[in-house]
C-alpha cells in the first residue's frame, strides 16, 4: 500500500460527513445508507492495516507545513490499537445512533459530525508528532461541541459551555507544553524521542505537568472530571461514543504518547514523575468509584463508573513496568468494548421503557432480557469477573504493580472492584430478582428498529466476553497489547 | 504599465465611472471584480524586486510603488473581500430595494474610493503619500459609518482626522529635518536625533488611533456596530489594517534604527490589553454586532502584541509572517462574520444575541460561515488564525516573554467565550424561525471569505515565502529549516 | 540673529503655538462645529510648520510647499464632508421624528 494511506484513513470521513451534511432529513434512509458503508468500508481498510504492520509495514507521511513543524502521521502498533477500536465501535454505534433516533430533527448535522469526530479520532490515534496531535485533538473537540449540545435544551446547552471550557483550557496548555519542549530540544517527533538531557529537570517537570494536565482534562483526571458528567445532557449514541471511545480516550492516548513517545520512561523514572501520577490516577480511580455509588441516575452512575476506568489506564502508564503497560493498553479496548455496551443499554431503557433513574429499573431484566443480558456481561466486566475482559486488564495491572515495586496498587484495584460492585450489582439485583411494573404488550424485540437498537450491545457484549475468554488467542486484543509492548516499551 | 499603479488607478477609474452611473452603480463590480482579481494574481507573479516609479519620478520627488511581501499578501486579501462584499450588498444596495436612493448612489463610489485608498497605502513607501491614502479611506470610510449612524459616524470623522493630522505633522517634521518622506531613503537616512523620535511618537499616535489600539479605541465599537452590514464589514476588515500596515513601515522599515525597546514593549504592552480589553467587553455584550465590534478590539490587539516578538526573534521572519497571516485571516474572517451576522440578524428581525435561536436549523449556511469565521479568529486549527497564533506563541516561549505568551493563550480562550455565546444560542433548539430566503450571493459571499480564512491554516509554508519578499532588512534573514538548536 | 534666520524659526514656532491651541480647543469644545474648527486651526498649524522648515536662506525648498498645497486641498474636503455631516445632524435632530439613539455600546 502506498504512504498515503495514514491520510487517505483519516480523510475518509469527509466524504460522508459531506455527504450527510447536504442531504435533508427525508432522504435519511440514503444518509444512514452512506454511513453504514464507508463505517464498513474503514473497518476493511483497517484490518488490512492491522495485517500489514503485524507483518512488520511502517507507513508514513510527512508534509511541511510550517517551517520547523511537520505534520506526519505514522501507523505503528499503539496507533493501530486505537485506530482499530474506534472504526469497530464506530461502525457498531452508526448503527445505534440510526435505531435510537429514527427520524428525528437535525440528523443530517448529526452524522456530519459524527463522522468529524471519526476523522479527528482517527487523526489522534496517526499522529505522529506531539503538535500533529494537538491539532487533531483540537479538532476533536470542535467536532464533539455540537453532538454534546445536540438536544439544543437549556441542559445540553451549559453541558457545552462546560465542556468547551475545560477542554479548550487542557489544550491550550498542552500547546504551551509541546511548544515549549519543542523550543528547548528541537523535535516532538514521537517515532525519534528528544534527547532531554541537556533540559534542567525543574523545566521538564512543568513541562509535562503542563502537557499531562492539559490532556488529563480530556482523561477526566480528577480534579478535572467535571466536565464529563456534565456532558450527560448529550443523547445515549453521544455519551457511548465521548465516554467509550472519542474523547476520553484521546486524552489517555496523548498520555501514554508523552511517557513513552516523548519522554521515555528512562526520563520519567528518573525525574520521579510516574509515582505521583500513578498515585493521581489511584485517586481518581476510588473517587470516581465513590461518586458512582452516591448516583441515582443510570447515565450519571456510568459517567463516573468512566471516569474511574480510563484512569486503571493511566496507571497502567505510570507505573512503568512491562505488565503495568500491558494492562494499561488492553484496559484501552476492553473499557471501551465494555461500557460502550453499558451506555447503549441505558440508552434502550430509556428510549423503550422511559428508565432513567436506578431505581426505575425493578424487573427491567424480565421486560427487555437481551437487552439487560448484555448490561450484565459489561457491568461484570467492570467489576473484573472473570471470564469478562475488565479481568485480564486487572489482573496484568495487580501484577504490574507487584512488579514495579507498588504493591498498593494491587490494594486500589480491590478496592476499586468492591466499589464496582457495590454500584453495579444493586442495579443487577433490581433489574433481574424484582418485579416489573405492568407492561400489557411489551414485546423487547417487536419492530425491526427494536432489534437494531439492542443488536449492537448484544455485539459489543459478545466481543467483551470473547476478548477475556480468548485472551490468549492471535487475534485478541491482550496479544496486540503484547505485541506493542515488545516493539517499543521493553528494551 | 505595471500592476502597481493600475491597482490603485483602476479603483478610482470605477469611482468616477460609478458616481457617473449613479443608480446604476452597481453594476460595475461585474467589471471590476475580475479586473482586480486579475491584477492581484498579477501582483502575485511579478519578479520578487518588483517596483515602480509613478510617472518615472525619480526619488526623492516621485512615488515609489512596491511588490513587497506586505502587499503581496494585503492587496489580494482586500481584493477578496471587497469582491464579497459588493457581491453581498449589491440587492441592499440597489434602488430597487424600496431604500432611499441616496444610500444607493452613495455606497458604490464609497467602496471604490476605499479600495484604491488602501491598495494605494499597501503599495506606496512615500509617507507624505500614505497620508493621501489614510485621508481617501477615512473619507470613505466615515460615510459608510455615517450610513448606520450619523452621530456615531461624525464622532468617527473628527478623531480620524485629528489622527491624520498627527500623522501629517510628523510628516512635516521629517520633510523639514531631511528632506525626503520616502520611507526606503528614510531607512538609510534616519539618525536616532530629536526631531526624528518627535515625529516617529505623532505619526505613530495618530496612526494608532486610525488602527484603534487600545485605549485609543473609543470610537470604533459604536460607528462599527451601527453601519449596515457590509459598511461594518469593510470598516472592522479593511479600514483599521492600513494605520497597522503604515505603522509596520515606520518602525520595521523606515526606523528600524531608532526604535528603542522601550517603546517596542510599550506598543506591545498596549496591543496585549487591547486582547484582554477587547475580549471582555465583547463577553460583556447582549447584541451581536457591538460584540463582533469589540472582537475587532481584541483582535487588533494581537497584531502589536507581535512587535516586540518581531523585535526580540531570533528568526524575524516567522512571527514577521505570523502577523501579516494574522491581519489577513483577520481580514477575511471579520468580513465573512460581519456579513454573516447581517443575514442572521436580518432573518430573526432583532439585534440580540438571544434572538439568535433555533438559527442553526433555520439558516445552517450563514450559521456555518459564522463558526468557520469564529474558528480563525479564535486560533484554533485548522485555520489562518491559528497558523499566526501559533508562530506567535512558539516566538513567545523562544524568547521566554511570558507574558506575551500568557496573553496569546488567554485571549484565545476569551475569544472562544465570546464567539461560542451565539453559536450555543444559535444550536438551541427553540423552535426554528420561519427565515425568508436570501439570494444565493449573499449567502455565498460570507461563506466563501470564511472559507478561505480556514483555508490560509493549509497554506503556511507559502503565505511565509510571500511575506518574506522585500522584508525590511532587520526581518529578512533567510528561514532556518529547524529553529531547534 | 539676522532677520531672515529669526523668521526661519518665527513660522515654525507659531506654528507649533497654533497645533497646540487648535489640539486645546478639540480637546475642551463639545459642538461639533467648534471642533471642526479647532481641527482647522490644528491644519493650518502643521501647514505652517511645513512651509516654514522648507524656508531657506536663498532659495524656497518648493517640495514643501508641494505638499502643503496638497495638505490643503485634503484638508478643505475633509472640512467640506465634517461640515455636511453636521449639517445633515442638525436637521436630523430638528425634524419632528427623532432619529434613534446611535447603538452604541453598553458602557459608552
Amino acid at each position: 500500500m502506498m504512504a498515503g494511506a495514514p491520510l487517505f484513513l483519516i480523510l475518509l470521513p469527509l466524504i460522508p460527513a459531506i455527504i450527510s451534511f447536504s442531504l435533508p432529513e427525508r432522504l435519511a434512509v440514503w444518509r444512514n445508507a452512506v454511513n453504514l458503508l464507508f463505517a464498513l468500508v474503514k473497518v476493511g481498510i483497517v484490518a488490512d492495516l492491522l495485517r500489514q504492520v503485524r507483518g512488520g509495514v511502517d507507513l508514513e507521511w510527512r508534509y511541511t507545513f510550517l517551517p520547523g513543524h511537520d505534520f506526519l502521521l505514522r501507523v505503528d502498533t499503539l496507533a493501530l490499537l486505537f485506530v482499530s477500536l474506534s472504526v469497530f465501535l464506530w461502525l457498531i454505534t452508526t448503527v445505534y445512533a440510526i435505531a435510537y433516533f429514527g427520524r428525528g430533527p437535525n440528523l443530517s448535522r448529526f452524522f456530519g459530525f459524527f463522522n468529524l469526530c471519526v476523522l479527528s479520532a482517527t487523526g489522534v490515534a496517526l499522529s505522529g508528532t506531539a503538535i500533529t496531535f494537538f491539532l487533531f485533538y483540537e479538532l476533536l473537540t470542535l467536532a464533539t461541541w455540537p453532538l454534546v449540545v445536540h438536544n439544543g435544551d437549556e441542559k445540553s446547552l451549559r453541558a457545552g459551555r462546560i465542556y468547551l471550557a475545560y477542554t479548550l483550557a487542557g489544550s491550550a496548555a498542552f500547546l504551551v507544553g509541546i511548544l515549549w519542549l519543542k523550543t528547548l530540544v528541537g523535535s516532538v517527533e514521537f517515532t525519534a524521542p528528544p534527547d532531554l538531557s541537556a533540559v534542567p529537570p525543574l523545566t521538564l517537570t512543568l513541562i509535562f505537568v503542563l502537557c499531562v494536565g492539559g490532556l488529563g482534562v480530556k482523561a477526566a483526571l480528577v480534579p478535572l472530571h467535571a466536565w464529563l458528567p456534565a456532558a450527560m445532557a448529550a443523547p445515549a449514541p453521544v455519551s457511548a461514543l465521548l465516554h467509550a471511545v472519542a474523547v476520553v480516550k484521546a486524552g489517555a492516548f496523548g498520555i501514554v504518547r508523552m511517557i513513552y513517545d516523548v519522554y521515555g520512561i528512562g526520563t520519567v523514572a528518573e525525574l520521579g514523575l510516574g509515582t505521583p501520577l500513578a498515585a493521581l490516577a489511584s485517586v481518581t480511580i476510588l473517587y470516581g468509584s465513590l461518586r458512582a455509588v452516591m448516583q441515582a441516575d443510570i447515565k450519571k452512575r456510568l459517567a463516573y463508573s468512566t471516569v474511574s476506568q480510563v484512569s486503571y489506564i493511566l496507571l497502567g502508564a505510570s507505573l512503568i513496568g512491562p505488565f503495568a503497560v500491558i494492562g494499561g493498553l488492553v484496559h484501552l479496548v476492553h473499557q471501551g468494548i465494555m461500557k460502550i455496551t453499558l451506555f447503549m443499554c441505558a440508552g434502550a431503557l430509556s428510549n423503550r421503557l422511559g428508565i432513567k433513574a436506578v431505581a426505575d429499573l425493578d424487573g427491567a431484566g424480565r421486560l427487555m432480557p437481551v437487552t439487560m443480558g448484555a448490561f450484565t456481561i459489561g457491568a461484570l466486566g467492570m467489576i473484573g469477573v472473570p471470564p469478562v475482559a475488565g479481568f485480564i486488564s486487572k489482573w496484568y495491572l495487580g501484577i504490574g504493580g507487584l512488579q514495579s515495586g507498588a504493591p498498593w496498587v494491587v490494594a486500589v484495584m480491590a478496592g476499586s472492584s468492591l466499589l464496582n460492585a457495590a454500584y453495579f450489582l444493586p442495579m443487577l439485583y433490581r433489574a433481574w430478582l424484582l418485579p416489573p411494573p405492568e407492561r400489557a404488550g411489551f414485546r423487547e424485540l417487536g419492530t425491526s428498529r427494536d432489534r437494531m437498537l439492542i443488536l449492537p450491545a448484544v455485539v459489543t457484549a459478545a466481543a467483551a466476553l470473547a476478548a477475556g475468554v480468548f485472551a490468549s488467542s492471535a487475534v485478541s486484543p491482550l496479544t496486540w497489547a503484547k505485541l506493542i509492548a515488545e516493539r517499543g516499551y521493553l528494551e | 504599465m505595471s500592476p502597481l499603479d493600475l491597482l490603485v488607478a483602476a479603483p478610482l477609474a470605477f469611482m468616477v465611472a460609478a458616481l457617473v452611473l449613479g443608480q446604476g452603480g452597481r453594476w460595475l463590480i461585474l467589471a471590476a471584480g475580475p479586473v482586480m482579481l486579475g491584477l492581484s494574481a498579477w501582483l502575485l507573479a511579478l519578479p520578487p524586486d518588483a517596483a515602480h516609479l509613478v510617472g518615472n519620478w525619480d526619488l526623492p520627488l516621485g512615488i515609489l510603488l512596491r511588490a513587497d511581501g506586505v502587499a503581496r499578501l494585503l492587496v489580494p486579501a482586500t481584493c477578496v473581500c471587497f469582491v464579497a462584499v459588493a457581491l453581498y450588498a449589491w440587492p441592499e444596495f440597489s434602488p430597487k430595494a424600496g431604500r432611499e436612493t441616496a444610500r444607493a448612489h452613495t455606497f458604490w463610489p464609497m467602496l471604490y474610493l476605499m479600495w484604491g485608498g488602501s491598495n494605494a497605502g499597501y503599495l506606496t513607501t512615500d509617507l507624505f503619500n500614505l497620508y493621501v491614502t489614510i485621508e481617501m479611506v477615512s473619507l470613505a470610510a466615515v460615510a459608510l459609518a455615517a450610513m448606520g449612524s450619523l452621530a456615531a459616524g461624525l464622532q468617527y470623522f473628527m478623531i480620524a482626522l485629528v489622527g491624520s493630522l498627527a500623522y501629517l505633522l510628523g510628516v512635516a517634521l521629517l520633510a523639514g529635518h531631511y528632506d525626503t518622506v520616502d520611507a526606503t531613503l528614510l531607512a538609510v537616512r534616519a539618525r536616532p536625533d530629536l526631531p526624528t523620535v518627535l515625529a516617529l511618537a505623532v505619526m505613530t499616535a495618530g496612526l494608532l488611533v486610525k488602527a484603534a489600539l487600545f485605549p485609543l479605541h473609543g470610537w470604533l465599537p459604536p460607528a462599527h456596530a451601527a453601519a449596515p452590514a457590509p459598511a461594518s464589514a469593510l470598516l472592522s476588515a479593511i479600514v483599521v489594517k492600513l494605520g497597522f500596515v503604515i505603522i509596520l513601515r515606520l518602525w520595521f522599515e523606515a526606523f528600524a534604527e531608532v526604535v528603542r525597546p522601550a517603546a517596542i514593549h510599550l506598543l506591545g504592552g498596549m496591543g496585549a490589553l487591547a486582547v484582554i480589553y477587547g475580549s471582555i467587553q465583547a463577553i460583556r455584550q447582549e447584541r451581536l454586532k457591538p460584540l463582533v465590534a469589540y472582537s475587532t478590539v481584541a483582535q487588533l490587539g494581537y497584531l502589536f502584541l507581535a512587535f516586540p516578538l518581531i523585535w526580540n526573534a531570533r528568526i524575524p521572519g516567522e512571527p514577521w509572517a505570523a502577523v501579516l497571516v494574522h491581519a489577513v485571516a483577520h481580514m477575511l474572517a471579520k468580513a465573512a462574520m460581519f456579513l454573516a451576522a447581517g443575514l442572521m440578524l436580518k432573518a430573526v428581525a432583532g439585534d440580540r444575541i438571544s434572538d439568535l435561536g433555533g438559527l442553526a436549523r433555520a439558516m445552517p449556511l450563514s450559521v456555518t460561515a459564522f463558526a468557520l469565521a469564529a474558528i480563525s479568529l479564535m486560533g484554533l486549527p485548522p485555520s489562518g488564525g491559528f497558523t499566526a497564533k501559533f508562530l506567535l506563541l512558539h516566538a513567545a516561549i523562544e524568547q521566554g516573554q511570558v507574558i506575551y505568551a500568557g496573553v496569546l493563550v488567554i485571549g484565545g480562550l476569551l475569544g472562544a467565550a465570546y464567539l461560542f455565546r451565539p453559536l450555543s444560542v444559535a444550536f438551541g433548539a427553540s423552535a426554528a424561525p420561519v427565515v425568508r430566503a436570501e439570494g444565493a450571493l449573499r449567502v455565498a459571499a460570507p461563506l466563501t471569505l470564511a472559507a478561505l480564512a480556514i483555508a490560509l491554516g493549509f497554506a503556511g509554508m507559502t503565505l511565509i515565502e510571500l511575506s518574506s519578499i522585500g522584508a525590511p532588512p532587520a526581518i529578512a534573514l533567510p528561514l532556518a529549516e529547524e529553529p531547534g538548536p | 540673529m539676522s532677520l531672515p534666520a529669526a523668521l526661519g524659526h518665527l513660522f515654525p514656532l507659531t506654528g507649533a503655538a497654533l497645533v497646540g491651541l487648535g489640539l486645546f480647543g478639540f480637546i475642551i469644545l463639545r459642538h461639533p462645529l467648534r471642533q471642526l474648527l479647532a481641527v482647522n486651526v490644528i491644519a493650518a498649524g502643521i501647514f505652517l510648520i511645513l512651509g516654514g522648515l522648507g524656508r531657506g536662506e536663498d532659495v524656497t525648498d518648493p517640495y514643501p510647499q508641494a505638499l502643503v498645497i496638497t495638505g490643503i486641498v485634503v484638508s478643505v474636503a475633509l472640512t467640506a464632508l465634517g461640515a455636511a455631516m453636521i449639517t445633515r445632524l442638525a436637521e436630523d435632530r430638528c425634524a419632528p421624528a427623532p432619529t434613534p439613539e446611535p447603538p452604541g455600546d453598553r458602557d459608552a
